[in-house]
């Protein structure tokens, strides 16, 4: 175990999840290596990085399905492999990558099979049924079940017991766009409850718009931690403006921008394009008021999670 | 250790194999082949009818040696693997539930659908042939029942085993066969050859207790041995000593054979 320094300590109590020092090797091979992590409370955290990058060694270390080799892992205010850890598991809630559940099984039988094993109350079934939306599909056979329904049954396990922290692994492969809109909906409503979500998906436009933080892993590491916004000031990406123009303004445009900024637009059919420093960007703004309503159009794009991730994971 | 989810588990598995039919099929077959053995097993010595049960239940023994070990190796080889290949193994094991629990649930599970589908086939069987059964025939017969059904769940404890070795389900099922075919056909003609080889130096009572190595052979020594015509009409009271021939100590044996490849599972079981 690795030692827990007394400032370390409060957060750690604080926090739904924390990680001091967190390994997994596999022989030569080192699958985690030293992660330190803290989660607070009602937190949606998303976890990305390419496969093999240590996410889901990482999600089985914190359930307590694979040992770490070194340091030590809280979750839901219990030590993970520790003796009130088996307690703690009925307040957690896994969705597995690409889980089969049993065919012969209903959607509802389903649901009280787990809820049994996680000595959640029967009744919560139904609710939890309905609050994926497969009230309708309750008492046919999970092997009838749309891809997208399989998928929603899964979140539904998941809720089973009020879990205070969620792990969801891709748990959005298969739903359609409305579908996706309605789980993060959810997740929202669930966080307004206080409970934590860790969440991986490989469509890093999903996870954008909708964690409070995240962390990228690579070979292993955590390489970056903080919110989309701070991960994108840190990797110092450009921000990217679509200037549009009449031909004869953008002469003068060029000009105006040049000055303010030293980098000289790119010029399009339309108008201008100017790759700049995030510092600029007042600069720029002020640079194209003389233009007044000479400006027919203009578009700032910041740098997405996925320009972010291959800056950081790369 | 808690019960409640060592029967939650095996609650399920029951019941899976009981809405599939699986235990109404392999009690139909078991019914079906002890009858035509009940009443064709003398057509060889030109007389077709029941004869007597000591022959009915040797040649059961035959034909049960061979089925039992199979159809448990088939129930139990994708228990633990069949989880992981679907990957709801790792979301078992994030519930409040040991890997022991787990592994005994679907143990028990299982072996209460092939005890089920074990006596109700051959029960049907005492039943439909109760008016030619005298008390000591049911006597033995009911002997035959519970040996049947230990050498079921010794075999689907190897099965259990199997399925947390094999890395999937397709290992897994040729594994079961393997296992099938080692100690069903292999292994008495390994016994055999040696015993030939040697020129009869490695007979002897030590000889006799490699028999114990081999489960289906332990049901042979079980069965063989309860019956004194039988025993005379194996030719095996030359080789078993008569120490062997105690039903508690062989019925010891098989639970040994329960106990041991599920102590080797759960030693084994990682996620």
């Amino acid at each position: 175990m690795a030692s827990i320094s007394p400032a370390s300590d409060t957060a750690a109590q604080d926090a739904a999840v924390a990680l001091r020092g967190v390994s997994k090797h596999y022989g030569a091979l080192h699958a985690v290596d030293g992660v330190d992590l803290d989660i607070p409370r009602g937190e949606i955290f998303g976890l990305i990085g390419h496969n093999g990058a240590g996410k889901s060694t990482l999600f089985k270390m914190m359930l307590g399905l694979v040992p770490a080799t070194q340091g030590s892992i809280v979750v839901g205010g219990a030590q993970v492999g520790g003796r009130d850890f088996r307690a703690a598991r009925r307040h957690l809630g896994y969705l597995p990558e690409n889980v089969v559940l049993y065919d012969n099984l209903s959607g509802l039988e389903t649901l009280r099979f787990f809820a049994r094993l996680k000595h959640a109350p029967q009744t919560q079934c139904q609710a939890v049924l309905e609050r994926v939306g497969l009230q309708h599909a309750g008492q046919r056979p999970v092997r009838e079940y749309s891809k997208g329904m399989r998928q929603r049954l899964g979140f539904a396990q998941a809720l089973l017991g009020q879990p205070r922290v969620l792990f969801l692994d891709e748990p959005t492969n298969g739903l359609d766009p409305q579908a996706i809109r309605d789980f993060y909906a959810t997740l929202r409503g669930l966080q307004a409850d206080g409970v934590t979500v860790i969440i991986t998906s490989h469509i890093l436009a999903e996870l954008q718009e909708r964690v409070d933080r995240l962390a990228i892993m690579a070979a292993g590491k955590v390489q970056a931690v903080g919110s989309v916004q701070a991960l994108r000031e840190q990797t110092q990406m450009p921000l990217c403006f679509t200037i549009d123009l009449a031909p004869q303004d953008a002469t003068e445009a060029c000009r105006l921008l040049e000055q303010a900024t030293g980098i000289a637009p790119e010029v399009l059919p339309t108008g201008l394009r100017l790759r700049c420093p995030r510092s600029h960007k007042m600069a720029v703004l002020a640079a194209l008021a003389p233009l007044g309503a000479r400006v027919q159009d203009l578009k700032m794009l910041e740098p997405s999670l996925e320009d972010v991730f291959f800056g950081f994971a790369d | 250790m808690e019960l409640t989810q060592i029967f939650t588990i095996a609650a399920k598995e029951f019941r899976d194999r009981m809405r599939n039919r699986w235990v109404l099929a392999v009690a139909l077959v078991f019914t079906v082949f002890s009858l035509v053995i009940a009443y064709f097993g003398g057509a060889q010595q030109g007389a077709v009818g029941f004869r007597s049960i000591e022959f009915t239940i040797a040649s059961l023994v035959s034909l049960v040696i061979y089925l039992i070990p199979l159809i448990a190796l088939l129930l139990g080889f994708d228990a633990i693997v069949g989880e992981r290949e679907r990957g709801s193994l790792d979301l078992l094991l994030s519930l409040p539930i040991t890997r022991l629990e787990l592994l005994l649930g679907k143990y028990l599970g299982l072996a209460a659908a092939l005890a089920l589908s074990t006596l109700a086939g051959f029960g049907m069987v005492a039943v439909l042939l109760s008016r030619q059964m005298s008390w000591a025939s049911m006597y033995h017969y009911f002997g035959f029942m519970l040996s049947s059904v230990l050498l079921g769940l010794a075999f689907l404890s190897l099965a259990v085993l199997l399925s947390v070795l094999a890395r999937d389900r397709t290992r897994a099922s040729g594994l079961a066969i393997a296992t099938w075919f080692f100690f069903v056909l292999v292994f008495d003609l390994l016994l055999l050859g040696v015993l030939v080889g040697s020129g009869g130096r490695f007979g002897g009572e030590s000889f006799a207790l490699l028999l114990l190595l081999n489960p289906a052979d332990v049901f042979r020594i079980l069965n063989v041995f309860s019956l004194e015509d039988v025993r005379t009409l194996y030719g095996l009271a030359t080789v078993v000593p008569p120490a062997m021939g105690s039903p508690l100590k062989m019925g010891g044996a098989m639970l040994v054979w329960i106990a041991v490849p599920l102590a080797l599972a759960h030693w084994r079981f990682k996620p």
